[in-house]
């Protein structure tokens, strides 16, 4: 197995267009990922920035944007939540990370179909620029949230962008294919290329949770590309799958869009925890505590996503009895992540912490996304929920959620493979700067944000100097507050940029193993060549074996003989 | 664009090859795909019972016949896969024109049943009933196009006695093609 | 597949198959002509079964695969019961406390026309 001579062929220089944009190379297009992702990130940033200004300073000119128009407001939020989960959390968390990491860690050459995988990020580059062109048609981008409920996405008489709403559509339905394609590719490379030797147990775990991440979405996706077809029908044909005055439902939707919806914030966690496993056991040089506790809580995670989905839908005129069930499934999936993070902590306790900015951002998303856990519980109880529900509570807490998944943890793992990645280190000063900034102003962003709520402040509100109760002094000084922190998180990228491309050039040679990981990714050279490692590594134990006793160094690298 | 196989793709932990497995994700993925519109459809159906005199109108003979042939055309490709597995590429190859020509013969005759409903009156915008009847068939006639295609693609390597392996592969595929009919045919032409 | 020495054995069998496949989808289109519903739903929905299981199982030869495919195809298909069972309450629910569900209007012209 170990002998090969597949990459022997390889060794011509390609074109500029052919190595950037026509590559089959699984790094090259995990970079393609990560880099879309990241400019659709900053929009989607910019984006949340045009609106924040426009709650706090209703009506002004916000600069370097203009006016926020009501349909406008509208569209912006719509594709702020709609490319930060679509464009930056998905590609980057999975395709980019997974796309990198999955041959690497498994100690193979490549994806095992290369071109499908190319394939991929040209239909997921292809949604974004569909998505992108939505707000230069007539009518401007589609404005009726993220979740896209008929009547208001059916129907171009309420909606009043009957481009918009079918352009989202499909770049929606397009960015599915993109991931279905490179979600297949994942699981078959996870199933069948491993190294020699690499048992189900010696697997690092952010690999696990990409590929149950791949898993989950490859199960729940199917009924939303059924209903955006329906969807896309009603749209174009004005048909009624969802319109009750011809026969239709649209609770229908809401149950497609939510048997998708749901197990896709699991699609995005688990990578996160996984990443966050990976990074703190390197930086506690300690054996991950409870490898078989993770996988199995991990399982059962994936397994509970699936029955979960209708506490989206509390006060939608579901049956009660229903609610009932999705409240306690809801409330049960609590335990599993909550042990989880119960076993990170373990995994710190009388260990030798290195506070690097890696660690510092996989510490940060334990303590966030704990907060984001526990507000979660108010809403998943139907009884609550019926008073949270679409207020700022409910916006406050999944930006708890998704902000530790798609930013800290994205985080912590750039910060962690750069090295490998791009053969050099990132600069550690700037590092923490950027890791303070960010984890300071994101908290004052939110928190503000989950009294405002509370006080009833709904969401998808352009302008609430139009209403008495949301009219008090006091609501808008928090609300003046959260934009300004908004405006201090987005400018503490700016260090984080400057690092990430002034490091490419100007920082310090990374060598092999920078970090003393045991993982095969840090055997082959920074950054790896085509083809990935000169022999290809077989594997003789798990891959958590730090600071074992009797040993000179404390890590044991997974392709160590004995 | 470079010839050579990567390890990855030679190498079988499960003991599966990987075209193999890769199809049969495929398939799970597209059977909740399908889960999703015939659920959807099955719901309003039995809401309505007024709908089974929509479905009078259906054309029963023509979704027999498509029945018949879809059924025939995955015999032709299982035995075109055996004949893959002889290294009989001949023969390979017309079982896998014989399927296509199955395909195609599905998709007129579907062409010829829908355009005389249509002409009927019985459009996509007639009543939910049609609505699902012209979008579930539908998106199963893109399958049936699909595979065609790809078998289309698949028989030249075969004649060149290359990836005689992907006859299996298309062959799976085009087996939950036809199991897709299989329950598509009772649930729109036969329940009245 | 895994049986690769008798190659030609295998043609007969598959012919068999798609013989009994036939049978079944004769009874299947004969069962509904008789009118009665409880035979129109066994003999259409039941015999599809049938005649799913054995294009599965024979030719796709999920009988000789690993056992995991025919795990997952199982999961994928039970996810689609969950998905019936879970939505079909609020879908097929007409009226509430406060609120009905105007019926579907029939089309009665366009039932009668043709």
């Amino acid at each position: 197995m170990t002998i090969d001579h597949a990459h022997d062929t390889h060794h011509h220089e390609e074109g500029f267009f052919k190595k950037y944009f026509w590559s089959t190379d699984h790094k090259m297009i995990a970079k393609q990922y990560l880099f879309t992702g990241m400019f659709m990130g900053l929009m989607g940033g910019f984006f949340a920035y045009a609106l924040r200004m426009q709650q706090a300073f209703p009506g002004k000119t916000v600069p370097l944007y203009g006016v926020v128009t009501p349909t406008l407001y509208n569209a912006l939020a719509t594709n702020h939540g709609t490319i930060m989960i679509f464009w930056f959390a998905m590609p980057v968390l999975i395709a980019a990370f997974g796309n990198y990491l999955i041959p690497l860690m498994i100690g193979v050459d490549d994806m095992v179909f290369p071109r499908i995988n190319r394939l991929s990020y040209q239909v997921f580059l292809l949604s974004a620029i569909v998505l992108i062109a939505s707000f230069f048609v007539p009518g401007g981008a589609f404005g009726g949230a993220w979740t896209a409920y008929p009547p208001l996405s059916a129907n171009a008489n309420y909606n009043l962008t009957p481009w918009g709403a079918s352009l989202w559509l499909v770049a929606v339905a397009l960015e599915f294919v993109a991931f279905l394609l490179g979600g297949i590719n994942f699981i078959t490379t996870f199933m069948n290329s491993r190294a020699p030797g690499m048992k189900m147990f010696d697997i690092p775990m952010v690999l696990w949770t990409i590929i149950i991440a791949s898993i989950l979405f490859m199960a729940s996706v199917g009924p939303l590309i059924a209903g955006a077809i329906m969807l896309l029908f009603d749209q174009t044909m004005s048909i009624g799958f969802f319109d009750p005055a011809k026969g239709g439902d649209p609770v229908l939707w809401q149950h497609l869009f939510w048997f998708f919806g749901h197990p896709e914030v699991y699609v995005v966690l688990l990578p996160a925890m996984g990443i966050v496993a990976e990074v703190i056991t390197v930086f506690a040089r300690k054996k991950l505590f409870g490898y078989k506790t993770v996988f199995y809580t991990m399982v059962g995670t994936g397994a509970l996503s699936f029955v979960v989905w209708a506490h989206h839908q509390f006060i939608a005129g579901i049956d009660p009895r229903m609610a009932n069930l999705f409240t306690i499934t809801t409330v049960l999936i609590s335990i599993p992540i909550a042990e989880m993070c119960f076993v990170y902590i373990a995994t710190l306790y009388k260990a030798s912490i290195e506070f690097s900015t890696a660690m510092l951002f996989a510490l940060a998303f334990l303590a966030e996304f704990f907060i984001g856990g526990v507000t979660g519980i108010f809403l998943g109880a139907s009884g609550s929920d019926i008073y949270f529900h679409d207020t700022y509570f409910v916006v406050a807490h999944f930006h708890y959620t998704f902000v530790p998944i798609a930013i800290i943890g994205v985080m912590a793992g750039l910060y962690f493979w750069y090295p490998k990645m791009f053969g050099r280190m990132m600069d550690e000063k700037l590092g923490k700067i950027h890791f303070w900034g960010t984890v300071i102003s994101f908290n004052c962003i939110f928190i503000p944000l989950f009294y405002t709520g509370a006080a009833g402040d709904q969401r998808r509100i352009y302008n609430y100097q139009n209403f008495p109760h949301t009219n008090t002094e006091f609501l808008s000084d928090l609300r003046t507050f959260a934009t300004i922190s908004m405006v201090s998180m987005l400018l503490f990228q700016i260090p984080f940029l400057y690092n990430f491309f002034v490091s490419m050039k100007k920082g310090k040679v990374a060598g092999k193993n920078p970090w003393k990981s045991n993982t095969l990714e840090w055997v082959a050279d920074s950054p790896p060549p085509h083809g990935n490692f000169k022999e290809l590594p077989e594997v003789y134990r798990p891959p958590y074996e730090y600071s074992v006793p009797g040993r000179a160094q404390d890590y044991w690298p997974q392709n160590e003989k004995a | 664009m470079s010839t050579a196989q990567p390890v990855a793709t030679r190498r079988s932990v499960t003991g599966m090859s990987t075209g193999k497995l890769a199809v049969m994700w495929v398939i799970g993925s597209e059977i909740v795909i399908f889960g999703g519109i015939l659920a959807s459809y099955i719901m309003f159906r039995l809401q309505h019972d007024s709908w089974s005199h929509e479905a009078a109108h259906t054309n029963t003979v023509a979704g027999a016949v498509n029945t018949f042939v879809l059924l025939t055309s995955s015999l032709f490709i299982v035995l075109g896969h055996n004949a893959a597995e002889n290294k009989d590429t001949k023969k390979a190859f017309k079982y896998i024109w014989l399927t296509i020509l199955g395909a195609l013969t599905f998709l007129v005759i579907k062409a010829f049943e829908w355009s005389g409903e249509i002409s009927h009156g019985f459009t996509i915008k007639k009543s939910l009933f049609w609505s699902f009847y012209y979008t579930a068939a539908g998106v199963h006639a893109a399958h049936v196009i699909v595979g065609a295609i790809i078998m289309g693609i698949i028989s030249l390597d075969v004649r060149k006695n290359k990836n005689l392996h992907r006859v299996e592969l298309i062959g799976l595929y085009w087996h939950f093609v036809d199991i897709v009919w299989i329950f598509l045919f009772p649930l729109l032409y036969i329940a009245k | 597949m895994s049986t690769e020495a008798h190659g030609h054995s295998h043609a007969k069998h598959y012919v068999k198959i798609w013989a009994i496949l036939l049978v079944l989808f004769l009874i299947s289109i004969t069962g509904p002509m008789i009118g009665i519903r409880v035979i129109t739903l066994i003999t259409a929905f039941g015999i599809a079964v049938v005649k799913a299981l054995m294009v599965a199982s024979e030719f796709m030869h999920l009988k000789f695969e690993k056992k995991f495919v025919t795990y997952m195809l199982l999961t994928m298909l039970f996810l689609m019961f969950l998905f019936f069972f879970a939505v079909a309450p609020d879908v097929m629910k007409t009226s509430g406390q406060n609120w009905v569900k105007i019926p579907m209007q029939e089309q009665p012209a366009a039932t009668k026309g043709h």
